[in-house]
């Protein structure tokens, strides 16, 4: 049980931000942007948000400490995101190499700015976890599930599942997601009937960039004790998540668990009797995540779903 | 009037300026950040930046041209991509696996004599960079996975492979770096050696460049050559502009594509081979879980160059250039990632510089059409009466 409960829990702890991120990513692409600047925008997420977070942790602790720390993460995703926007929607420029220069600013940004502006010169953030919640009040009372689902468990957990269910709703039930999703399949005839292709687009990169900032802050803060301008890889494995998912926000939900599973065995393989016993170095098991990705996408690209006009800049005088 | 069309007209010329406008936005938001995080010093430590290599004379430069060896190679690998429609985000993950080989060899075959020893280990470098490549392009050729997020896959499995076969097998545990190559796998200094050095006293303080510069230089004219003088290089290109089209016309689309691909990682392989295997004041991989940085720098060396193996050569030595004044920031305290800033902005502005020069360019020829429409109008009206 003791195990098992951490496995859970720890799978929980990956998959969240994964899920988080991925959806911000069908956003921007159901809109018919591509942004593999999401590790970019998690990185400035995470960067400003844990310095508020170092900085104000004399004064308050715990949830709501946490949540203002989110609100900053989510503001700073969505104004970072706002570059990739102009170059790729206003400018109409190869959005992959945006997002590889959004990419490359992000931590030279964080590590530039941490070491000009600690007083000990170092590049690592620093933070007390005071949000772990040790055990919800009732649920987690509750045999088994209270357990697994509702002890050792963070707030951002939940408000990670929120988002999907909100993700849902507004991708399928609303006017907004309806456009969104025109303006990716085929923009001119979404034009042609008074959306404003501009401005739907700018909102996919926009909620994308606010989701991955928030996931950058709920990657590390469950996972580490400081922030050494990375996110190791996540914003690229959601990508791999959301194509996984085939853009549906459910199917990234368990594209999302079964990654954070394949991290989980990666980083807790010493905890599992099994593997621990069989010593096998850590770097192989590093590898694990990424393996697993490349044979997911290799099994599940071939009749892909993707919205047909991601990636091609909108011009209105084209045909 | 002409004669100015006719320079404007010409790719080569518009594509430079917009290159070098790229450059010098990113240059000037260098200089920003310096201001806004150090007023006093600001003006110093750009000026440490623009004289970069030069900083410390002889040695300098010629360890201005050691680091632009990699970012050579790297920059034709994506480049190359580029050119025949595929981006090649993986070069980390080829140039580190190349690294790896070349070093492994250089340690262990020293039954090999010396000019086959660094030849051989070049060659195995090029090789496995290739086949960190062949994976992505099947998986793109064949199952529809797109290849940067393959690449990008490739670079993480490479990095944590690379750091495990370096601890297995070459490790220098003292240091926590990768062993000394043998002296019959470092690669001759070709005469450079008498150039580029600094006298400290009696000795000579040397610099690291060696005859890679050499090897890269001669292997972009020889990818220049490929891509703009053969038919096997035009029928890569053409199944970059359009794959249906080349497929129609009887071009084998899918091998074409596994090759490219392929070719684009021994390149980047190369790079590996060539910056590690430099011998004692050379650099020594480390085992750390970070993406290899000349890769990434494969980009920006690019993009500056618009992919042109020829202006590759140029666009590395720039980029290597203002790294080093990166480091030599540090005498002010500056953090060196200010450089890193500066050639993110690079590219962010190399995105769009297509549009500027489409834009300069329509603004040009539309003054020269209106002009010429009334020329003729006048002309007309001068015919009726």
């Amino acid at each position: 049980m003791g195990v098992l409960s951490l496995i859970v829990q720890q799978t929980m702890l990956f998959s969240i931000p994964l899920l988080v991120v991925a959806l911000g990513a069908v956003f921007t692409e159901r809109g018919g942007v591509t942004n593999i600047a999401l590790e970019g925008m998690m990185i400035m997420g995470a960067f400003t948000s844990i310095f508020f977070i170092n900085q104000m942790q004399d004064k308050m602790s715990g949830q709501l400490l946490l949540l203002i720390a989110m609100l900053i993460a989510i503001v700073t995703g969505t104004v970072f995101s706002l570059f990739h926007a102009y170059a790729s929607i206003n400018l109409k420029s190869d959005q992959v190499i945006s997002g590889t220069a959004l990419n490359m600013f992000a931590p030279a940004f964080a590590i530039y700015v941490a070491r000009m502006i600690q007083d000990n010169g170092v590049q690592q953030i620093g933070f007390t976890n005071t949000f772990r919640i040790k055990s919800v009040p009732v649920l987690g009372d509750i045999p088994i599930i209270g357990d697994l689902f509702f002890k050792n468990a963070y707030i951002t957990t939940y408000i990670g599942l929120g988002i999907l269910v909100l993700s849902v709703i507004i991708i399928y039930k609303t006017r907004f997601g309806l456009r969104l999703r025109a303006c990716g399949e085929h923009p001119h005839a979404a034009d042609s009937v008074g959306i404003n292709v501009y401005k739907m687009r700018y909102a996919g990169v926009m909620i994308s960039g606010a989701l991955a900032g928030l996931g950058g802050l709920i990657f590390v803060v469950p996972t580490s004790t400081n922030f050494n301008a990375t996110v190791s890889g996540y914003g690229f494995l959601a990508l791999a998540v959301m194509i996984f998912g085939q853009w549906k926000p459910i199917r990234v939900f368990f594209a999302a668990l079964f990654f954070g599973l394949m991290k989980t065995i990666a980083s807790a393989y010493s905890v599992i009797p099994l593997l621990a016993a069989s010593n096998i170095p850590s770097d192989v098991y590093k590898m694990i995540p990424f393996i697993a990705t490349l044979i997911v996408l290799a099994f599940s690209s071939k009749s892909s779903e993707a919205p047909k006009a991601v990636a091609v800049p909108y011009d209105k005088g084209s045909r | 009037m002409k004669q100015l069309q006719s320079i404007l007209e010409k790719d080569s010329f518009s594509r430079t300026i917009s290159s070098i406008f790229s450059i010098l936005i990113g240059l000037l938001f260098g200089f920003i950040i310096l201001l806004v995080s150090n007023p006093t010093q600001a003006v110093d430590g750009f000026l440490i930046i623009l004289k970069g290599g030069f900083s410390t004379h002889a040695k300098g430069i010629g360890q201005v041209l050691y680091f632009a060896t990699p970012l050579i190679l790297t920059g034709l690998s994506v480049g190359f991509a580029f050119k025949t429609g595929l981006f090649n985000i993986g070069a980390p993950g080829q140039f580190i696996m190349g690294a790896f080989t070349a070093v492994y060899i250089g340690v262990k075959w020293t039954f090999l004599p010396a000019p086959w020893h660094w030849i051989v280990a070049l060659l195995g470098a090029t090789i496995v960079g290739g086949l960190w490549a062949l994976i992505p392009g099947i998986l793109k050729a064949y199952l529809n996975v797109h290849e940067v997020i393959a690449t990008i896959m490739m670079n993480y499995i490479g990095m944590y492979l690379a750091n495990f076969l370096v601890k297995s097998y070459i490790y220098d545990s003292k240091k926590a770096l990768s062993m000394n190559v043998a002296d019959t796998a470092v690669l001759p200094k070709a005469g450079l050696d008498k150039i580029f050095y600094n006298t400290m006293g009696t000795t000579k303080d040397l610099s690291t460049v060696n005859c890679g510069i050499f090897i890269a230089i001669i292997i972009a004219i020889i990818i220049y050559i490929i891509l703009n003088k053969t038919t096997f290089g035009y029928e890569l290109k053409a199944c970059g502009f359009s794959q249906d089209a080349s497929k129609y016309a009887g071009i084998n689309d899918k091998r074409n594509l596994v090759t490219s691909m392929v070719i684009s990682g021994m390149l980047a392989g190369l790079g590996g081979g060539l910056l590690y295997l430099s011998g004692g004041n050379g650099r020594r991989i480390k085992v750390v879980d970070v993406l290899a940085i000349e890769g990434f720098n494969g980009i920006p060396v690019a993009l500056l160059a618009l992919s042109n193996p020829i202006g590759t050569i140029f666009s590395a030595i720039f980029i290597s250039y203002i790294t080093q004044g990166g480091h030599y920031l540090q005498t002010l305290n500056f953090v060196p990632e200010v450089i890193d800033i500066i050639i993110a902005c690079i590219i962010y502005f190399s995105a769009f510089s297509l549009f500027f020069k489409d834009y300069i360019f329509r603004f040009i020829k539309n003054r020269v059409q209106s002009m010429e429409e009334k020329k003729q109008e006048r002309l007309e009206d001068g015919g009726e009466e």
